[in-house]
């Protein structure tokens, strides 16, 4: 079978269930006797199994195959949930995870698993054995005469529980050929052929291409329905020649869960499968009831759909421009309803992009877990507010800076155990990952119960590193100076902490958030813990700009880089090293006309009054000089393409109203 | 077997100072009249801007000055050709459109040593029709993103 073509939806589909496995092996870590958790993760192994075998990928299948034996036996309390089990259940999910990720990248998902297969092995039979000895004889029995059949699956029974209702027999047939038989693959078909004529074949093992390639010993059984009686069948079946045996028993469905479900039971009866079909089926609706109705749009279509809203925006700005102009009352009425109805398409457009924040967040309490683990720390993690939506272009972003803020507060803020103890905290340090939305702007914080920051320390070193004189560090709020940890120069020498210092890739966090246009402050308490906030704007593609004008030239500067405007005076702009400067509350900053960095030729060189747009880069500042302000604006940023990428000082373009582009200025370039 | 790889292709043709240039339909999304360019400050001097093409940004290239003819003012007959080359969009401003037309791979020679005014690098092949002379673009050549960069360290110096 040709499955290139479902090899996309497998990748989504299984990296989807791998991200489910860990999460719910963590949740079981916490509630070890939790059943419906242990049920989730033994659905996601099987789906995981059956699609990786639909598709060929068999260490894939095989693996996960084990693991599902594993969650079967803990389904019925053959295996107990253990802290070391987890270990390696999560290791075990981090092969699965390497081999999808060799499959996306073009791999064919092989990997030597046989170690953690054999680990696996040994931890369910270990308890098996167990088992084995406290199973009754008559248990056994039973099971060993319906064991050709183990993976029908739901919809093949439920056609055989209909036929039942219907008036059907259901038919379990094994045929044993004679061991001279020349052509088997003709004998099998021949019994097919029988046996279609007597009723219809559910499911054969070997399957029937093997057993059309004839990849079988001398037997084979199949389950039939049919409204013969064994006795018709079976004498039918042996009119075909070269037939050793046949074998005929009444297949029933109920028998067979009990059976499958005994086959794995330690300790429940066999009349007990009955009771737990009830909450069974109970927990698996309330599964269902959580899931939403959903459908997978590939994200350029969404583009694409972007794309022509905005031309449509573009479009109705010049038909309201036309109806004002001629003041025709129904087309004036008109115009009014397509512009309300255009906005509600554009909010429910930019809510099609918004994906929930989980995406990234799901990844990390088995991310904190380890680095606690290799720290010899204890750290719980808190998420709150995971379904809080981002636009996916933002979402693609944060993951890293995230990462980087909780290895630090594990790392630097999280105290060991004992010191904890000594300091009357619990042994367990906890981080809480905080999302939420505010206005325009998602915040999410990341909350350490550690050590926090100590000040003086910060200030020393700062001021070792030469990253502040004395006197300026005396005018610092508490504020500025826990943000000092994120300034480049902060933690290249020496280390504040024993591993990597707090700081180490800080200044990139925080640069990071800032491209996005985003900020980060801090906040902390000596002994109490410290408290990282992230503000992001809610989507990257349409972002508030300040319109601005330089020679007939339009430009737009996002407003997020923006402090202030203001218009200067001659004489309030100054020279210092030959370089203009201004006195702004007291800082100089230093002035750049932007029609020297974009190359446009200066006509009003020696204005009295000047505007001008002062832009900040973290703690830097720059005044932009313009020709004239035109206003704020909310605008859809589109890139220049890959033909034009990396142009100076210019992050991207967008559409006026007018249709004409503008281009969007990258003030941080121009800031060094 | 050989009069069989004699296949025919079909090219867009484009006027440029005196001369026919040819690039081939599979590369062209469309041919646009000349529109109002937003200038992209610090790129190459052929690098004309951005256009909004159907609310898609796209770079315009002034094929002239991309060859090293003498540029000319736009006018009536100008024309922006929209090519696609790998993930690329770029629009080509040339001084008219002339035709489609089908020419047959086996009249395409190899670039000779002296042609025109235009530079051999970008030069695929040329096509001799009864009175016409057509030059083939090697459009990965002139489309080439390293020369942009290039030619801007150039000017920033």
């Amino acid at each position: 079978m040709d499955t290139t073509q479902y090899l996309d939806v497998f990748i989504d589909e299984s990296n989807e269930h791998i991200e489910a496995l860990y999460q719910k092996l963590l949740e079981l870590e916490k509630n070890p006797n939790e059943k419906a958790i242990i049920e989730d993760i033994f659905r996601s192994a099987h789906t995981l199994k059956g699609m990786s075998a639909t598709m060929g990928y068999n260490d894939l299948a095989t693996l996960t195959h084990t693991l599902e034996n594993v969650f079967d036996a803990i389904r019925y309390d053959r295996v107990h949930v253990q802290s070391e089990m987890i270990d390696l259940l999560v290791e075990t999910v981090d092969h699965l995870n390497t081999m999808v990720e060799d499959i996306a990248s073009g791999g064919n998902g092989s990997l030597n698993i046989s170690d953690v297969a054999k680990q696996l092995e040994m931890l369910e039979k270990r308890q098996l054995n167990v088992v084995a000895d406290s199973t009754s004889e008559q248990e056994k029995g039973f099971i060993n005469t319906s064991s050709t059949f183990t993976d029908i699956d739901e919809f093949e029974l439920s056609i055989l529980n209909e036929s039942h209702e219907r008036g059907f027999q259901n038919y379990e047939i094994t045929v044993q050929l004679r061991e001279d038989c020349l052509l088997k693959g003709a004998r099998v078909f021949m019994v097919f052929e029988v046996l279609e004529h007597l009723g219809e074949v559910i499911k054969s093992v070997p399957s029937v291409s093997n057993l059309e390639e004839e990849n079988f010993d001398y037997t084979f059984s199949v389950i039939l329905v049919s409204n013969q009686n064994s006795k018709e069948i079976t004498e039918k079946i042996k009119k075909v020649s070269e037939i050793d045996s046949v074998q005929i028993n009444p297949f029933s469905v109920t028998n067979y869960r009990v059976s499958k479900e005994s086959k794995s039971a330690v300790k429940e009866n066999v009349d007990n499968p009955i009771n737990k079909e009830g909450p069974k089926t109970k927990e698996q609706q309330e599964h269902s009831k959580n899931q939403h109705k959903t459908i997978r749009v590939n994200i350029e279509k969404l583009d694409v759909l972007m794309n022509l809203f905005e031309e449509l925006i573009i479009d109705r700005g010049r038909l309201e421009q036309i109806s004002s102009d001629l003041k025709n009352a129904d087309l004036q009425e008109s115009v009014e309803r397509m512009t309300r109805v255009s906005s509600d398409l554009q909010n429910i457009i930019l809510t099609m992009r918004m994906v929930p924040i989980d995406q990234v967040f799901s990844r990390f309490p088995r991310m904190v877990r380890k680095l606690a683990r290799d720290l010899n720390k204890e750290v719980d993690i808190e998420i709150i507010g995971a379904n809080t939506e981002l636009d996916r272009t933002v979402i693609d972003e944060i993951g890293d800076p995230i990462v980087h803020l909780l290895r630090n507060a594990i790392d630097h803020g999280i105290e060991t155990p004992e010191e904890r103890m000594q300091k009357g905290k619990p042994e367990k340090g906890t981080i809480k990952l905080k999302a939420y939305h505010s206005g325009n702007h998602v915040f999410i914080e990341i909350e350490d119960d550690g050590a926090g920051i100590n000040k003086e320390k910060v200030l020393s070193k700062a001021l070792a590193n030469d990253l502040l004189t004395e006197r300026e560090s005396e005018a610092l709020t508490e504020q500025q100076i826990f943000e000092l940890i994120m300034e480049s120069g902060f933690s290249t020498a020496d280390k504040i902490s024993d591993i990597s210092g707090r700081g180490v890739g800080l200044d990139v966090v925080k640069n990071t958030i800032e491209s996005l246009g985003g900020s980060i402050s801090i906040d902390s308490e000596l002994e109490k813990g410290s408290i990282f906030s992230v503000q992001l704007p809610l989507t990257l593609t349409i972002i508030s700009v300040l319109l601005v004008e330089l020679n007939k030239e339009k430009y737009a500067i996002p407003l997020s880089s923006i402090i202030e405007t203001a218009i200067v005076s001659r004489e309030q702009i100054f020279s210092a090293h030959h370089k203009k400067v201004i006195d702004f509350r007291g800082k100089v900053v230093p002035i750049v006309n932007l029609k020297d960095v974009f190359g446009i030729p200066n006509t009003n060189v020696d204005e009295e009054y000047t505007s001008i747009v002062i832009v900040k880069k973290g703690e830097k500042m720059a005044a932009l000089v313009v020709d004239s302000f035109i206003g704020q604006q909310e605008v859809v940023l589109k890139s220049l393409g890959s033909y034009l990428s990396n142009i100076f000082a210019i992050s991207g373009a967008t559409i006026l109203g007018d249709g004409q582009v503008a281009l969007i200025i990258d003030s941080n370039a121009i800031i060094k | 077997m050989s009069f069989e790889t004699a296949t025919e292709k079909k090219v867009i043709v484009f006027q440029l100072k005196d001369e026919e240039f040819a690039v081939s339909v599979q590369q062209i999304g469309s041919i646009e009249r000349i529109q109002t360019i937003t200038r992209v400050p610090n790129t190459a001097k052929f690098v004309k801007g951005v256009i909004n093409l159907r609310g898609i940004v796209t770079p315009i290239i002034d094929l002239r000055s991309r060859l090293g003819i003498e540029e000319t003012d736009y006018n009536e007959s100008t024309r922006i050709i929209i090519v696609y080359l790998d993930d690329m969009e770029v629009g080509l401003i040339v001084d008219a459109a002339n035709d489609v037309i089908d020419i047959s791979t086996d009249i395409i020679e190899p670039a000779p040593e002296v042609i025109g005014v235009v530079n051999q690098d970008y030069i695929e092949g040329v096509a001799k029709l009864e009175k016409r002379l057509l030059i083939l673009l090697d459009l990965r050549r002139i489309l080439t993103t390293e020369e942009i960069s290039e030619l801007k360290t150039v000017e920033g110096q």
